[in-house]
């Protein structure tokens, strides 16, 4: 299949979409910007935190890159702002930030 | 090229299969098809063929298990009846709207209720709006020489789409007749190997199969979907062509039986046509013009061809083996009618629900059913509901009047 | 010579009437006719009443009904007579076989008046002459064959003797049993007057 996933939107004509929808390229879900959707922001305070890990595993978007063994900032474009890293955060270095009006 | 035996219509099916030799068949038994499975089953343990058999805890999980398998690469098929098929119905719909080439040996059973295990369409006429190519044979060598076809059309780039290869519960799985099985090498030759361009296990492939979509995306899938049924036509066709160029078969999207100068003419599906053939023989030798048109491809349905080969008919009865509560008769009898109407036919018609459950249908009751035509087109005869044949209504009348 | 001979078989489910209308199929076959050989399926158990039918024929066999006039009935278990029609639509210039150790008189009485021929077979007597067991099917087919004169008899025999051959491969001393319960058994059929 020659139409690449970053060629599709909602203007797409129906001879132009893959048969039976399928998608025929990896990681797809890096084009949908799912940050979009958030309300609450998770704050990464860097000097409370020790570097423990374990908000990557539980953050269920895959928003926390690991990098040399040390996590990376939020990955923005994708965290819906669950709360769940802040919630099992053992140090308080994440904090989640209200809406702004 | 071929050999003359016997054997019942189930044996030919697993014959095809031993022929075709499949990467994998996923199946839960359930008369009256459980001997198709038990007769692969055996084949595999004899080292006959090298098929994966999965014996799956439910029809559920057999339909899932093809569509797991086909999407993977391999060719994968299945068999099953009425309830079974019932339980499989959601994944039915999705194998089709994935565009899973899986063929499936369906043994036409009614489903309950009540309850009971004998011949009827309501199982494969329940299932006729799920995107899956219906076929249907009359006796065990066409369902013989449709399982041979069936893959060929499924795994047609043009197509994509699920077959289901269709035949009566007992009256042709169960009885044994004559047959002629065509030679290994050739069929072999003829049904090719699956070569599937994308699948999950491919090397290198990323693919992602039955991904969610939403209302701007969902529709113009399902019109490819549809626009794939009818491109199946021409494969259809295609397919049968080359057969015939093997076997001498002759196959089209249906049969016409001494219908060309015929003036009263059933519409019918499965065993019944053989003994509506006699019947249109003896009332041939009374002087009436008696006509059968045998439907074999109900999906994709070819109502313009049918519409063209009915429409010079005085009068046509359309038999359906399958109630479907309408109040307006059955899902056939729907279906050939407008197809009449658009071929702008001026046939006397009637709908006849027959044969359900497994009721015994008579060379006797057939011709009672063109004597019925005849005096419906000199209007002597008029139904004022979708008759049944053979009810007992309390009349001597085969055709039911109340 | 009919072009279309029909046969009803009646036994009770386990006795192997199935089995019987189904051998019968195949050894036409063999003989070179057209056939079609197929029980009628209901919710049959053990001891149940059960019917088979075979259609012989030398033109192809299309009809796909059950059998409501036969030439020939064969009913494998003299018990039924008393519960079933077995001579329901049988036509008059064909004959019905029956499977029993009882006289013709305490037979003829079940039959309703049927005018046709009426034939006995003590099958269980030619299965333990000839097997030490009792499997009515073999004496049965032979006898309904030699009956209806669906083909020579001697043809019957040679592709008989072929298929069991085949089937009996590892017991030959099995295969020798049945070949003289198939040749007792046209024997043994009697007429009753």
């Amino acid at each position: 299949m020659s139409v690449k996933a970053e060629n599709i939107n909602e203007s797409t004509k129906w001879q132009d979409l893959t048969e039976g929808l399928k998608i025929h390229e990896p990681a797809t879900s890096k084009l949908f910007l799912t940050g979009e959707w958030r309300t609450e922001t998770p704050v990464w305070i860097r000097e409370k935190c020790r570097q423990c890990l374990l908000c990557v595993p539980y953050c269920p978007d895959s928003c926390i890159a690991v990098k040399d063994d040390r996590r990376q900032d939020f990955d923005y474009d994708h965290c819906k702002g669950c709360g769940i890293c802040a919630k099992v955060c053992p140090f308080g270095a994440i904090e989640m930030e209200q809406p702004k009006e | 090229m071929s050999t003359k035996t016997r054997m019942s219509g189930n044996e030919a099916v697993a014959h095809a299969i031993k022929q075709i030799n499949p990467d994998v068949m996923p199946a839960f038994p359930i008369t009256p098809s459980t001997e198709i499975p038990q007769f692969v089953a055996t084949m595999i343990a004899n080292g006959e063929i090298d098929t994966e058999f999965i014996p799956v805890e439910s029809e559920h999980s057999a339909m899932s298990a093809a569509m797991g398998a086909s999407a993977a690469g391999a060719r994968a098929i299945t068999a099953t009846s009425s309830c079974g098929m019932a339980l499989m119905w959601e994944v039915l719909y999705v194998a089709a709207s994935s565009r899973l080439p899986i063929v499936m040996a369906l043994v036409n059973r009614g489903l309950t209720g009540p309850l009971n295990i004998n011949a009827e369409h309501s199982d494969s006429m329940g299932a006729r709006d799920s995107g899956w190519i219906q076929i249907y044979a009359e006796n065990n060598q066409e369902v013989y020489d449709n399982f041979l076809q069936a893959h060929r059309i499924a795994e047609h780039k043009d197509v994509h789409l699920p077959v289901m290869i269709c035949q009566d519960g007992f009256i042709t799985s169960h009885a044994v007749q004559n047959i002629t099985l065509w030679d290994d090498g050739p069929i072999k030759r003829f049904v090719g190997e699956y070569e599937p361009e994308h699948y999950l296990l491919k090397e290198d492939e990323s693919l992602a199969v039955g991904p969610y979509a939403v209302s701007p995306y969902c529709m113009e899938a399902k019109k490819a979907q549809a626009e794939a049924m009818k491109r199946a036509r021409k494969v259809i066709l295609d397919v049968a062509k080359e057969f015939e160029e093997l076997t001498g078969q002759h196959y089209g999207f249906f049969e016409e039986y001494q219908l060309e100068d015929a003036e009263y003419a059933v519409v019918a599906i499965g065993s019944v046509c053989g003994t509506a053939k006699d019947a249109v023989d003896a009332m041939r030798a009374k002087g009436v013009k008696a006509g059968l048109l045998k439907i074999r491809v109900f999906r994709p349905f070819p109502g313009e061809e049918i519409g063209e080969a009915l429409k010079h008919c005085k009068a046509i009865a359309i038999m359906d083996r399958s109630e479907s509560y309408s109040s307006q008769g059955g899902p056939l009898g729907a279906e050939v009618t407008a197809a009449l109407y658009r071929a702008k036919a001026t046939a006397e018609t009637v709908n006849i629900m027959y044969g359900l459950s497994g009721r015994d249908v008579k060379v006797e009751d057939m011709e009672q059913v063109y004597e019925s035509l005849r005096k419906l087109a000199a209007g002597e005869e008029h139904f004022a509901e979708y008759p049944y044949l053979g009810l007992r209504d309390g009349t001597e009348n085969v055709l039911s009047r109340q | 010579m009919r072009h279309l001979t029909e046969i009803r078989w009646h036994g009770r489910g386990g006795q192997g009437a199935k089995t019987a209308a189904l051998l019968l199929a195949d050894v036409a076959f063999q003989a070179g006719k057209q056939v079609q050989g197929f029980p009628e399926y209901g919710p049959e158990r053990m001891g149940a009443p059960i019917t088979a039918y075979d259609r012989i024929s030398d033109r192809e066999i299309r009809v796909h009904s059950n059998i409501y006039k036969p030439d020939f009935v064969a009913v494998v278990d003299d018990t039924l007579l008393h519960t079933v029609d077995v001579t329901a639509g049988l036509k008059e210039d064909g004959a019905i076989l029956i499977n029993t150790v009882r006289p013709a008189e305490e037979i003829m009485p079940l039959l309703k008046g049927y005018p046709g021929r009426v034939y006995l077979l003590d099958a269980r007597k030619v299965c333990m002459a000839t097997l030490g067991k009792y499997f009515p099917n073999t004496p049965m087919l032979a006898a309904i064959v030699k009956i209806s004169e669906v083909m020579d008899i001697d043809v019957f025999l040679r592709e008989m003797e072929t298929s069991l051959q085949h089937k009996f491969a590892r017991k030959p001393e099995v295969l020798d049993g049945n070949l003289k319960a198939l040749r007792l058994a046209l024997e043994e059929v009697t007429e009753c007057q």
